[in-house]
């Protein structure tokens, strides 16, 4: 008996390892297919633009030859516009989620807006775009500028922030928030000295993930009116401004092919750009977490 | 920080003719034996009723042991005491509980003071990921100390307190995640003593510790007493008999008997209680 049943597992167990085995191979292929594309995707560019990428390149204003154009206005502009977009979206992001996730009474009506918070978060990015022409270009009257753009942009990534940082505020121990309590400290000193300082790393990851979202946002930039062809970089807020998403689309439609390779080598610099931005969050992610 | 508010209290009662002043101070003094003087406490989550007419008085430094089985009520009755029941959005409470003569749930009482007054150590050690020095240093910081020679001081004279100074003197900058389960709990105990509160709650303080540890605490609860007056959730019954002064039997969220430990575990008066310290049920 015991040896007959001693049998019949490993006869079951066999069947398993092999559909391990199947499952592993299909999964490693799914993984292949996206990296084949990925390292596609980078020949094109690299091929393409590294021809154009210099110094000069970099450094240059827009121009009506190909050889002379360059990203600066575009790269400065969308420096600029990260900036605003990161204050305006980080102070107003981390506050709600605060104010949900602390203060909020527990009910049918936070739940909703939690909810919906969420659901704006997959909204198509040129209703943003949409609603900030409405509002901060007309409405506000600031017309094609930087801060119109900016307020644009940081609305369309605070949800992402709100719900980062809502998760971020929630996935702190009950345990040390009751220790913090139990002390006599208020809510407000509970959440400066203990909430946020655990939740910052999730926070910022959070957060930098939605601004490199963001940076390479094209289609709300063109409706509440980036410049394509600009020779200044922005002096205030109010002046007008590009971003690299706008120049490299500008220089995609060009009949020339030139064009193409100047677009390509604007491709690499942005795609350098939002490197370097993802590596900030995972290196304040393990500063963070070794210190935890 | 808390004396100015003693000060006022006593100045306001000074300012009285000088009869009356004589007759409060001979009732404060018949009173002083009890810190804590709970009366017909009901408490319910929602619907479901946790806490049935609960009367006890808490006598000054000595400890106080609540037994009972699980369920029975011991850790909401413990956190009713310095109201952190209340972080619980659906508790409801009616009766009265008086520290120091103070009605707690009045409107005007402050929980933050109180529970400068009425501290508390959890069942599981919670020290906060920071160093030992910031742990214990957290109190004093929030109600407002900033200087360093006195937080230094503070922070001394607290892990002394806790009995642990000797074994992290030179591990003040060290996360407190690093250390043992004891250590930690032995941490959280000096963090509480650091905001120099009247009574101290202990959940089940010792329940997640190995006997050394639990033995440690053990002995630091007896040497407390001198200074603090401490309730201690249990669920070890030698542990009780071992370190209490008092001890309180619930059962389904009622006080069945509280009487002073000797008597209630040789000749407990209520039958549940017999059955319950004699094992045979719960
Ligand atoms: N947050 C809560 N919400 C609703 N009911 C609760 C809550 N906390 C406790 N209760 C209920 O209140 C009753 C008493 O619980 P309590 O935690 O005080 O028991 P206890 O005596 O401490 O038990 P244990 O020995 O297991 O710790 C239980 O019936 C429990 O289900
Ligand atoms: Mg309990």
């Amino acid at each position: 008996m015991l040896g007959q049943n001693e049998q019949n597992i490993k006869k079951r167990m066999e069947g398993r390892v092999a559909i391990n085995k199947i499952l592993m191979v299909l999964f490693g292929l799914a993984t292949a297919v996206g990296l084949v594309f990925l390292v596609l995707l980078f020949y094109r560019v690299l091929t393409q633009g590294i021809g154009y990428l210099s110094l000069d390149y970099i450094l240059n204003f827009p121009a009506p030859y190909p050889e002379e154009a360059g990203i600066y206005a575009g790269l400065i502009g969308s420096v600029f516009l990260m900036i605003i977009v990161a204050i305006v979206s980080v102070i107003i992001g981390v506050s709600t989620a605060i104010y949900l996730e602390e203060y909020a009474p527990k009910n049918k009506f936070t739940e909703f807006i939690r909810v919906n918070i969420q659901n704006l978060a997959g909204v198509p990015s040129i209703v943003f775009g949409l609603l900030g022409l409405t509002f901060f270009v007309y409405m506000f009257n600031f017309g094609y500028t930087l801060i119109a753009g900016g307020l644009t942009m940081a609305l369309l990534i605070l949800p992402v922030i709100v719900v980062a940082a809502q998760e971020a505020v929630r996935s702190v121990p009950a345990e040390i928030k009751e220790a913090s309590y139990g002390m006599g400290a208020s809510k407000w000193q509970t959440i400066a000295r203990v909430i946020l300082p655990a939740a910052i790393p999730g926070i910022l990851t959070g957060a930098i993930i939605a601004l490199s979202r963001a940076i390479g946002e094209t289609a709300p930039l063109i409706i509440v009116g980036a410049a394509t062809a600009i020779y200044t970089l922005p002096e205030s807020l109010l002046a007008k401004y590009t971003a690299m998403p706008i120049q490299i689309y500008n220089w995609t439609g060009r009949p020339q092919e030139e064009w193409q390779y100047v677009a390509g080598a604007g491709i690499i610099v942005l795609l350098a750009v939002l490197l370097i931005m993802n590596s900030i969050a995972v290196l304040i992610r393990n500063k963070f977490q070794r210190r935890l | 920080m808390n004396g100015v508010m003693e000060e006022k209290t006593n100045k306001k009662v000074n300012q009285g003719s000088a009869k009356p002043e004589v007759n409060k101070e001979g009732i404060k003094k018949e009173k002083a034996n009890n810190i804590i003087e709970v009366s017909d406490l009901n408490l319910w989550y929602g619907s479901d009723q946790a806490l049935y007419e609960v009367s006890m008085d808490v006598p000054e430094k000595q400890v106080t042991a609540i037994i009972g089985p699980s369920g029975c009520g011991k850790s909401t009755f413990l956190k009713t005491l310095n109201r952190m029941v209340e972080m619980v959005p659906i508790v409801k409470t009616s009766g009265s509980i008086k520290y120091r003569d103070q009605e707690i749930f009045s409107n005007k009482y402050k929980e933050e003071y109180l529970r400068t007054k009425v501290g508390m150590v959890f069942q599981k050690p919670n020290p906060f990921p920071k160093s030992v020095y910031d742990n214990v240093a957290y109190g004093p910081r929030i109600h407002g100390i900033k200087k360093k020679e006195v937080l230094d001081q503070i922070v001394e004279k607290s892990l002394k307190g806790a009995a642990i100074w000797d074994e992290l003197k030179d591990r003040l900058n060290e996360n407190a995640y690093g250390l043992s389960g004891g250590q930690q709990q032995r941490v959280c105990i000096a963090r509480a003593l650091a905001v120099e509160p009247d009574v101290i709650l202990m959940d089940e303080p010792t329940s997640a510790l190995d006997p050394i540890s639990t033995a440690k605490v053990e002995e630091l609860v007896q040497e407390l007493k001198e200074k603090y007056s401490i309730i201690i959730v249990t669920h070890n019954m030698q542990q009780a008999a071992r370190i209490s002064d008092k001890t309180a039997f619930f059962l389904n969220g009622e006080l069945i008997e509280f009487a002073d430990t000797d008597d209630l575990f040789q000749n407990p008066h209520d039958k549940r209680t017999e059955d319950y310290i004699t094992g045979r049920f719960g």
